[in-house]
């Protein structure tokens, strides 16, 4: 596969992992977080934390959109898929998030009509095909999926597909950051960025990073160098007293973005009010909602939902863990109630969720980090 | 929210709705390109595409993506480079 | 605070038990060949059907007869669409029971088969299976003995399922089961992983990838005769890499030993376009569903011989040495990635499902 297995060559991961072993400041040691998920679950699958001497810790971050969905709206969506002659279309991601009760999973063997679907496109698709079923596609994702559905929307609109609507969960990636930034006990070194999100945001919203809060940042791809290749940068402006946005991934992502998708989402969506994020409480503009002009394809309206805020499990950490605080083992259930088919929390199902990735591919005493 | 994967636009299928069939490694899929619409007139065939969802949501620039590997080569040249003088260093 | 490893202590002590059966409903996770069936057969089936040779839990179950070690296996064959490249249900039926019986060590005597059909079911399509199915029996060189036929309405089942059971006698060239794998074993699987599965996701036409992917579905008996040949007292255990994929196999390998499985990722054979179809949906090839694939432990000194073996025989040409037994830390299967760190890899906790994050 062309753009990618060159980003996974072994000989240059060691290079840079060499490359990074000569930045660090001696008695130093350096707390990076990776703020999505899939850069968690990279470095993770790939052994990426085996390469990195043990001054470097990775602390992960909240840029997880299923994890940061409130179990309230979880029941919500299972509360729509129980509707007789409603089709839930949703992504595999979604499957096994718990609610507070069951998951759409669950809910699907006890004959709930669930679809899993690999593009909102799928969804129109099955709403032209069943004309006499109500179907919902369940949205979420931050920026980097939010625009997809909004061309959705737009297509559903125009074919006038009044069978068809979005239940939207769409979350912002700047608002969490910053009231993460806000927390008073965090003390980290720099951020390795949001490589996909950012072809869509660009690079110029996390500029506050470093201007107000003295931070380095660098927009990071997904294979295992570009995430080590991050780091490398992050460490060299650590080390060269710089504190600026780096871009990293400047094959894919344009500094200033993609103003069509931006226009996309602008016609599509608004920005709620507020919005519950689990772990991190009530975020004002922070999620997206449809506008007005799309209330004819708003499942919120068209449809009666409990829409209650239900606290997390007592034992579930997953705030935590969301927010770097503590690490996937240091959750008190961690592995033991709580486990990937069993979970009490969001962090260890979604697959990109720091517990999951912890539990499904670094669980594993290891015998100390080669030289 | 991170699952996006390169792949090579063959043809435009549906020039309405701005649909590509694109070619990742022998997987054929319909993706809308209707994103990279901008002023220049949009993706075409052989262009390189990242895919997100059943949407192509950025373009893959060749040359930067040539450029990255050059210079992580390079760092792996004067790492191989040192490697072979610690080497050549600890026979005697 | 607890340590990191005080934490994976005991997690892998909580693992270690037998699993309980809690699960109010049965959900389609049940039938992926990860956590949740490892659940159900360890915690539900295994205590109420109590023989110590299904405790076992190999492919198929040994029974002595008067000095004869006999191996018999029952397999259910449910595929939506039962035609897709590369096979059908019917050709599915019989490879997959002559596979279980095989990878464990027997010749296949005698096959049974149980036909549930669709009220609705073309005959066409209904005879397009029965020749499938008679044809694969006479390529594994097995006969069907005696069979079962039942009608159900329309909807109440996908055209049709297929039941086979197979008997077979134990080869006496190797003395194959979990209880033999020992640290530094090689660890051999037979061809690319994963076809089988994508086949089926892209013939269910629901995710719009077309490629040209076939089912991997073959007798491995050649396969297996052929290592017994070459290399019978190396043969330490053979398993049937089906759903779960080879990562399940392994798994399940592992922990029935108590060892642990070290793969190096680079060296697993997978097609590309394989490869191409799991990335874009987010799925790792490694659980995907096999029914042409075995894995075989073998004692270093016979792996060569083994491998050389495998690629003779059809099918095997991209056979490849995929791994090594260790001793600790024990149940697990470890993986080197290919770009040179390590990490679990765990069964799964249902179906591999298409993911966007």
């Amino acid at each position: 596969m062309k753009f990618v297995e060159e980003f996974r060559d072994a000989e240059l991961g060691a290079a840079l992992a060499a490359q990074i072993l000569s930045l660090l400041e001696p008695d130093r040691h350096y707390k990076l977080m990776e703020i999505c998920g899939g850069h968690t679950h990279a470095i993770y699958r790939y052994g990426i934390d085996d390469l990195l001497p043990d001054e470097v810790e990775m602390v992960h971050g909240p840029g997880c959109p299923v994890c940061v969905i409130p179990m309230g709206r979880v029941d919500d969506g299972i509360a729509i898929a129980g509707h007789e002659g409603t089709i839930l279309a949703c992504f595999g991601d979604m499957m096994r998030v718990p609610g507070s009760e069951r998951t759409l999973l669950e809910a699907k063997a006890a004959g709930a009509d669930v679809r899993v679907v690999y593009s909102p496109l799928d969804a129109l698709r099955i709403a032209r095909e069943n004309p006499d079923r109500e179907v919902v596609f369940f949205a979420i994702g931050f920026e980097t999926t939010a625009p997809s559905t909004a061309l959705t929307m737009m297509r559903a609109r125009d074919e006038a597909l009044a069978n068809f609507s979005c239940f939207c969960n769409h979350v912002a990636i700047v608002p969490p950051l910053q009231a993460l930034l806000a927390l008073p006990d965090l003390s980290l070194d720099g951020f390795v960025g949001p490589g996909h999100v950012a072809t869509v945001v660009g690079a110029r919203p996390f500029d506050f990073i470093p201007a107000e809060h003295g931070k380095p940042f660098v927009v990071s791809g997904f294979e295992p160098l570009d995430i080590l290749q991050a780091i490398e940068m992050l460490l060299r402006q650590l080390a060269e007293g710089r504190r600026e946005v780096e871009n990293q991934y400047r094959r894919v992502v344009p500094a200033e973005g993609n103003p069509v998708a931006l226009k996309a989402m602008g016609e599509v969506f608004e920005l709620r009010e507020s919005f519950e994020w689990r772990g991190l409480g009530e975020i004002p503009r922070s999620a997206f909602k449809l506008t007005a002009a799309f209330a004819a394809h708003d499942a919120e309206l068209r449809y009666e939902l409990p829409g209650r805020s239900v606290a997390d499990p007592e034992a579930c950490q997953c705030g935590e863990v969301l927010k770097g605080a503590i690490k996937p083992w240091e959750c008190k259930v961690f592995g033991t109630a709580c486990t990937p088919e069993h979970a009490i929390g969001t962090c260890m199902v979604s697959p990109e969720g720091a517990c999951a990735a912890y539990y499904n591919y670094g669980r594993f005493a290891r015998e100390g980090t080669p030289a | 929210m991170c699952l996006a994967i390169p792949g090579q636009v063959l043809e435009i299928v549906d020039e309405p709705n701005r649909l590509a069939r694109v070619d990742v490694a022998g997987v054929k899929r319909n993706v809308s390109v209707a994103l990279l619409d901008d002023d220049d007139g949009g993706v075409g065939p052989g262009d390189w595409v990242l895919i997100h969802v059943g949407f192509a949501i950025s373009k893959v620039d060749e040359d930067e993506a040539a450029a990255t590997l050059k210079l992580l080569e390079e760092m792996g040249t004067e790492y191989e480079q040192e490697l072979d003088e610690l080497k050549g260093s600890a026979i005697e | 605070m607890r340590s990191e490893e005080r934490v994976l202590e005991i997690i892998e002590t909580a693992r270690g038990k037998r699993p309980r059966f809690k699960d109010e409903l049965v959900t389609m996770a049940h039938g992926a060949g990860g956590k949740a069936s490892q659940t159900l057969i360890e915690g539900l089936l295994v205590p109420a059907f109590g023989s110590a040779a299904l405790a076992e839990l190999g492919d198929a179950g040994a029974v002595e007869v008067e000095g004869t070690g006999l191996a018999i296996t029952t397999d259910s064959f449910v595929v939506r669409p039962i035609r897709f490249p590369g096979g059908s249900i019917g050709e599915l039926a019989v490879n997959g029971t002559v596979n279980d019986l095989a990878v464990s060590g027997a010749r296949p005597l005698a096959l049974t088969v149980s036909l549930v059909l669709e009220e609705g079911l073309a005959a066409e399509e209904l005879r397009a299976e029965v020749e499938a199915i008679a044809a694969a029996a006479e390529a594994a060189g097995v006969e069907i003995v005696s069979g079962d036929t039942k009608v159900v309405e329309r909807g109440h089942c996908d055209s049709m399922y297929v039941c086979t059971t197979g008997l077979g006698r134990i080869d006496e060239r190797a003395s194959l089961g979990t209880g033999s794998i020992r640290p530094r074993d090689k660890v051999l699987v037979s061809g690319p992983v994963g076809a089988h599965g994508t086949a089926i996701m892209l013939a269910r036409d629901e995710l719009g990838l077309d490629a040209e992917i076939a089912s991997d579905t073959r007798p491995l008996l050649p396969a297996v005769e052929s290592m017994l040949d070459a290399a019978g007292p190396s043969l330490r255990c053979l398993r049937d890499a089906t759903r779960g994929g080879v990562a399940s196999a392994l798994n399940e390998l592992a922990r029935a030993s108590g060892v642990c499985v070290e793969v190096s990722e680079g060296a697993v054979p997978v097609q590309a376009e394989v490869a191409a179809a799991a990335e874009l949906l987010g799925i790792d090839p490694m659980y995907i569903a096999n029914e042409g694939v075995l894995v075989a432990f073998v004692a270093p000194d016979g792996a060569e011989a083994a491998l050389a073996a495998l690629r003779a025989a059809p099918g095997c040409e991209a056979a490849a040495e995929i791994g090594v037994v260790k001793e600790e830390p024990p149940g697990m299967v470890l993986v080197e990635t290919g770009f040179g760190g390590r990490r679990v890899m765990d069964l799964l906790a249902g179906d591999p499902l298409p993911r966007i994050c």
